[in-house]
Parts: structure tokens; C-alpha cells; sequence
């Protein structure tokens, strides 16, 4: 029995090891590239002489940002960053008000709009992107911010709307007309009673709308020119070596690393919440 | 009808309001819009012809054989990579599920993939496939100059290995929140009469998993079916590796064919809309019991 019990840790033990190696080695393979000098990226000829750098440099970073606004990857910093934050906030707002009435109200047609925000997340991007590519040159919003934050709104807001709703069903609202018949007002009961319960919900679905946006590749491509709205997924797509010899694998990894590491930091503060707001899904309409 | 259920509805609707106008003149316009589009005879690079044209676009996508070797090309990694998922996502939520220990870390890590950027994982994995940059050449049994890229089926082979990697933890946790909803006690009794752990998986935990893992399965395989990141970073759809968006992508913005481009978004719309009605109407799969964010 002694032995059987070692052999099981030794197997679990060596499942999770394999799994945790699995989904770290991109991330450690890309930070590591990011720190390789140039001229060293293809050195080494054994697997840790290839995977870890043999000359250690920031040269990778610094580059990035070299000449301000004007830099290969200040401009499309600011632009992810406003992009996302701006279009994560409209479809929490919009997003909140539809999932408060679908949590708590009762009323004729809620099922269907579950069912219609559901069949709008599935839209393939790319079957939207030509008539917005066409519609944005007219009015003047091809490479602009409002150009990416209206179709972010595609998948953010379903997703929001899917989370919050998971979450709302949740908090229990009896506690409103209680603190009311203790004498609150109904904007003191909401607002110390409600808006604590429901912000950790808030949250973690903004979490999620958020790393959507951020994630976003076919829009920001197709309807951006230029560094005035192009985020960095697109910017980094669109790198060019110093030279036409010189490859920028090593500003590549740079940019990657540093769009990368603060998500995953957040991802692991709140993973808790991730999770649940991942898995509470499964809503009845 | 009472006035306050007359009220509710109503304060429903309006709160509802907002967010359903946005959702429709986001994405319905914008598909009535192509299927407009579609119809006409539009090359931004010749803007003095055109006109309508019926179902020329279609006929011309429909006829040509790069629509339907990338249609084959999209099909083919959609099924490898959704099955590939599956596996490894049971996998890791029964690990998870009946961790000894450690449950908490693997959490932690699969939710490293589901949180990184698509074209940054992509470029990782490109790197290191890469023979003169990448270290997977230096791996055992594998030869130091495998070209990955310069064949179609070993670049299909790296495709769906980034694919699986990155969306694999959103079907695990998915699978997991299926997995402890089943009642502990039903293995229990199983156990006692004999049943060995591969039969307590097929006929207990799968057949009572059905619902959880269909509904996974044909959100993966709608969202698998839009493939554009990986493919765009890492061959740019060279030895023929093109997928359907990547195709669609090239007409509409590479070339400024807005009609045949908006006849392959159609196309590509009427695929997904086909794949979903198959799941519901075939494997009676429940809409409902889904949710978006894979």
C-alpha cells in the first residue's frame, strides 16, 4: 500500500510538473530572447545554449523606445492601453444595466437577448471587417481610436453581459429591502448594501473584457494605418529589422515580454476570480 | 396585468435597451452591410467600375480552388485542434479534479496561456520552431535542421500545437466546473460493485459530463473555425497553409476587394452559422447552457 501511494505522488507529481513546464515555456522562451544580444540570437548549439542567453543585454528594450511618441513602441503602448480601458468601460456600463434586469427583473424577451449576445460573440471578426473597413474611410474613423473601440464592442459586450449576469444571480438582494426596512433610503441601500456585493463581479468581468481587447489581432490590422491608433499586437506584427539583413526577433520578444509579463502578473493576482467568472456561465436563460 | 409587473417589463426593456441597440448596430449592420457588399462588383483599386452584380462574387469564390483548399485547410485544423483540446483539457481537469495535491498550482499555470497575447504566443512558438533561432531542433530524436515552415503539413503541425496550447485551459476549466457538479456518491457505489476507474470514466463521468463537454465542444469549434492570428504570424499562409479568414483578410484589405472580400466574410459567416446549427439541431447540443469567452 506504502509503495503504491509513492508511485501515485510520483505520477501526479510529474503530471503537474509536465503541465506547469508546458504553459510556462513560451513565455520563459520569449523573455529569454528578449534579453539576447543581437548578433547571439542564433548561437548555442546544445538546448540550453539555444534557449537561454549566452550575452545578456536590455539593448532589446531600451530600442523600443528610443525617439518618444515616435518610437517603435511608445505610441502603440498608449493606444492598447486607452483602447482597451476605454472600450472595457462602455460595454461594463452598457453591460451592467442589461444584466441587472436580466438578474432581477422579470420581463418578456430577456431570454432573447441572452440568446442574441451569445450568437454575436461566436461572429467571425472577419465577417465585419470589410463593411467597417468601407464605412470607417467614409466617415472619417479608419485609423482612429473610436475606429477600434465600436467593433471591440462585438465580443466585449456579450462577454460582459454573460459575466455579469452569472454574477448578479448570485448576490442576494433581499439584503436591499432590509437595510430599507432599517431605514435607509433606496440610493443608501444600493449603494452601501448593492455596489459592495456586486464589485467584485464588476471586476473580474472587466478583467475579462479587458484581456479580450487587448488580445485583439484581425481589427486592430485591418483598420488601423499608422501609429496614431495601431495597438500592439498589430505594431509588433509590422516590425522591421534595423536593416533589410537583420531580423528584429530580439524587439519582437522585447514588445512581447513586456505586453505580456504585467497580464500575467494580474492573472495570477486574480485568478480566483478569473476562474469564476470563466465558469459562471451556464446561464439559464 | 398588475401595474408593477406592467412597470417591471418595462424598466427591463429600458435598461436592456442600450446595450442590445449597441450589440445590433455593431455586428447586424455591419453583416447587412457585407451581404450589400457582397452583391456588387467593388475594387477600391478600380473605384470607376462597378455596379451590381447578382452572385458573380460568390460564383467566382465558390469556383476557385483557393477557396476550398483553404476551407480544407481551415476544417482540417479546426477538428485536429478541438480533439486535441478535448483530450488534454480532460486531462488536466481530472488532474485538477483529483489532485492530491498541487491543484491550486496547475490552476495557476494553465491560466498563464489563456491570459497571453495570441500573436505573442505565436512569435514564441514561431522562435523556437525557427532551425536558426529556435531551440525544439536541439530536442532529442528531432533532426537540427527540420525546416517546420517550409512544409505544409509540419506548419499545419506547429499551428495547431499553438492553438491547443493556448485555448486548452479555457476547456479545462470549463470541463472541471462540469466535473464537481457530479455527485461523489454515484462512484462510489460504482466502486463497490467492481467497476474499474476506465469504467467508472466512460459510463458514469462522461455520459453525465455530455451536456458540459458538447456545449465546450461547439464553442471551441466556432471559435477554432476563425483561425487568423497564429497562421497570419507564422507562415503568412505560405505553403499553403491559408485559412478561410486569412483568405478573406487578403481580398478585403491586402487587395481592396471589398466585393469578392465581402463574399468570402458571408461564406465564412454561413459556415459558423452551419457548424452551430449542426451541433444544436444534431447533438441537441443547448444553447443556453453556454456562455462566450473561449
Amino acid at each position: 500500500m506504502e509503495s503504491h501511494n509513492g508511485r501515485e505522488r510520483a505520477l501526479w507529481s510529474a503530471g503537474i510538473v509536465l503541465i506547469i513546464l508546458f504553459s510556462l515555456i513560451p513565455v520563459l522562451w520569449i523573455v529569454s530572447i528578449s534579453f539576447k544580444a543581437p548578433d547571439t540570437i542564433t548561437a548555442g548549439d546544445s538546448l540550453l545554449t539555444r534557449f537561454f542567453p549566452q550575452e545578456f543585454t536590455l539593448d532589446n528594450y531600451s530600442s523600443l523606445f528610443e525617439g518618444g511618441l515616435d518610437s517603435p513602441l511608445l505610441a502603440p503602448l498608449i493606444n492598447s492601453i486607452g483602447i482597451a480601458l476605454i472600450a472595457t468601460t462602455i460595454a461594463i456600463v452598457l453591460a451592467a444595466f442589461a444584466a441587472y434586469a436580466i438578474a432581477r427583473l422579470d420581463f418578456p424577451g430577456k431570454a432573447l437577448v441572452l440568446a442574441g449576445a451569445l450568437a454575436i460573440a461566436m461572429f467571425p471578426p472577419i465577417s465585419t471587417v470589410g463593411p467597417l473597413f468601407d464605412m470607417w474611410r467614409a466617415l472619417g474613423l479608419y485609423d482612429t481610436w473610436v475606429g477600434l473601440i465600436i467593433p471591440y464592442l462585438t465580443f466585449a459586450l456579450p462577454l460582459a453581459i454573460y459575466t455579469l449576469v452569472a454574477f448578479f444571480r448570485e448576490i442576494p438582494w433581499d439584503l436591499e429591502q432590509a437595510a430599507q426596512v432599517d431605514g435607509a433610503t433606496p440610493f443608501q441601500a444600493f449603494r452601501k448594501v448593492i455596489v459592495p456585493l456586486a464589485a467584485p463581479g464588476v471586476f473580474t468581468a472587466a478583467i475579462l473584457v479587458f484581456i479580450f481587447c487587448w488580445n485583439d489581432f484581425v481589427f486592430a490590422i485591418s483598420l488601423t494605418s499608422s501609429d496614431s491608433s495601431r495597438t500592439v499586437p498589430a505594431a509588433i506584427a509590422f516590425f522591421t529589422g534595423d536593416s533589410q539583413f537583420t531580423a528584429p526577433t530580439g524587439n519582437i520578444a522585447a514588445a512581447a515580454s513586456l505586453v505580456t509579463v504585467p497580464i500575467i502578473i494580474f492573472v495570477l493576482i486574480f485568478q480566483r476570480r478569473i476562474v469564476a467568472g470563466l465558469t459562471a456561465g451556464a446561464v439559464k436563460g | 396585468m398588475s401595474d408593477r409587473s406592467k412597470s417591471e417589463r418595462k424598466l427591463g426593456w429600458m435598461l436592456c435597451a442600450p446595450a442590445v441597440f449597441a450589440m445590433v448596430l455593431v455586428t447586424a449592420y455591419p453583416i447587412g452591410y457585407a451581404l450589400v457588399l457582397s452583391l456588387q462588383e467593388l475594387d477600391l483599386r478600380f473605384p470607376d467600375d462597378g455596379g451590381f452584380v447578382g452572385l458573380a462574387n460568390y460564383e467566382a469564390v465558390l469556383t476557385s480552388s483557393l477557396w476550398w483548399q483553404d476551407f480544407f485547410n481551415t476544417t482540417f485544423i479546426t477538428i485536429i485542434s478541438v480533439a486535441l483540446e478535448l483530450t488534454l483539457g480532460m486531462i488536466i481537469a481530472l488532474v485538477m479534479h483529483k489532485a492530491i495535491f498541487g491543484r491550486g498550482t496547475v490552476r495557476t499555470s494553465v491560466l498563464i496561456p489563456y491570459g497571453i497575447v495570441t500573436v505573442v504566443a505565436a512569435f514564441a512558438w514561431q522562435f523556437a520552431f525557427q532551425p536558426d533561432t529556435g531551440f525544439v531542433n536541439q530536442l532529442p530524436f528531432i533532426a537540427d535542421d527540420k525546416a517546420w515552415f517550409g512544409e505544409r503539413f509540419s506548419s499545419f503541425a506547429v499551428i495547431i500545437m499553438a492553438e491547443v496550447w493556448k485555448t486548452t485551459p479555457f476547456m479545462a476549466l470549463l470541463l472541471l466546473a462540469g466535473l464537481v457538479t457530479i455527485d461523489g456518491g454515484v462512484y462510489e457505489a460504482a466502486k463497490v460493485d467492481g467497476a474499474s476507474a476506465w469504467q467508472r470514466f466512460w459510463k458514469i463521468t462522461l455520459p453525465l459530463m455530455k451536456p458540459a463537454v458538447l456545449v465546450a465542444l461547439l464553442f471551441r469549434t466556432l471559435d477554432a473555425f476563425r483561425i487568423f492570428d497564429n497562421i497570419f504570424i507564422m507562415t503568412g499562409g505560405a505553403q499553403d497553409t491559408e485559412s478561410v479568414s486569412i483568405l478573406g483578410y487578403n481580398q478585403l484589405i491586402e487587395r481592396l476587394n471589398l466585393g469578392l472580400g465581402s463574399a468570402v466574410s458571408v461564406l465564412i459567416f454561413l459556415s459558423v452559422f452551419l457548424i452551430a446549427f449542426i451541433f444544436i439541431k444534431g447533438f441537441g447540443v443547448k444553447m443556453n447552457e453556454g456562455r462566450p469567452g473561449s
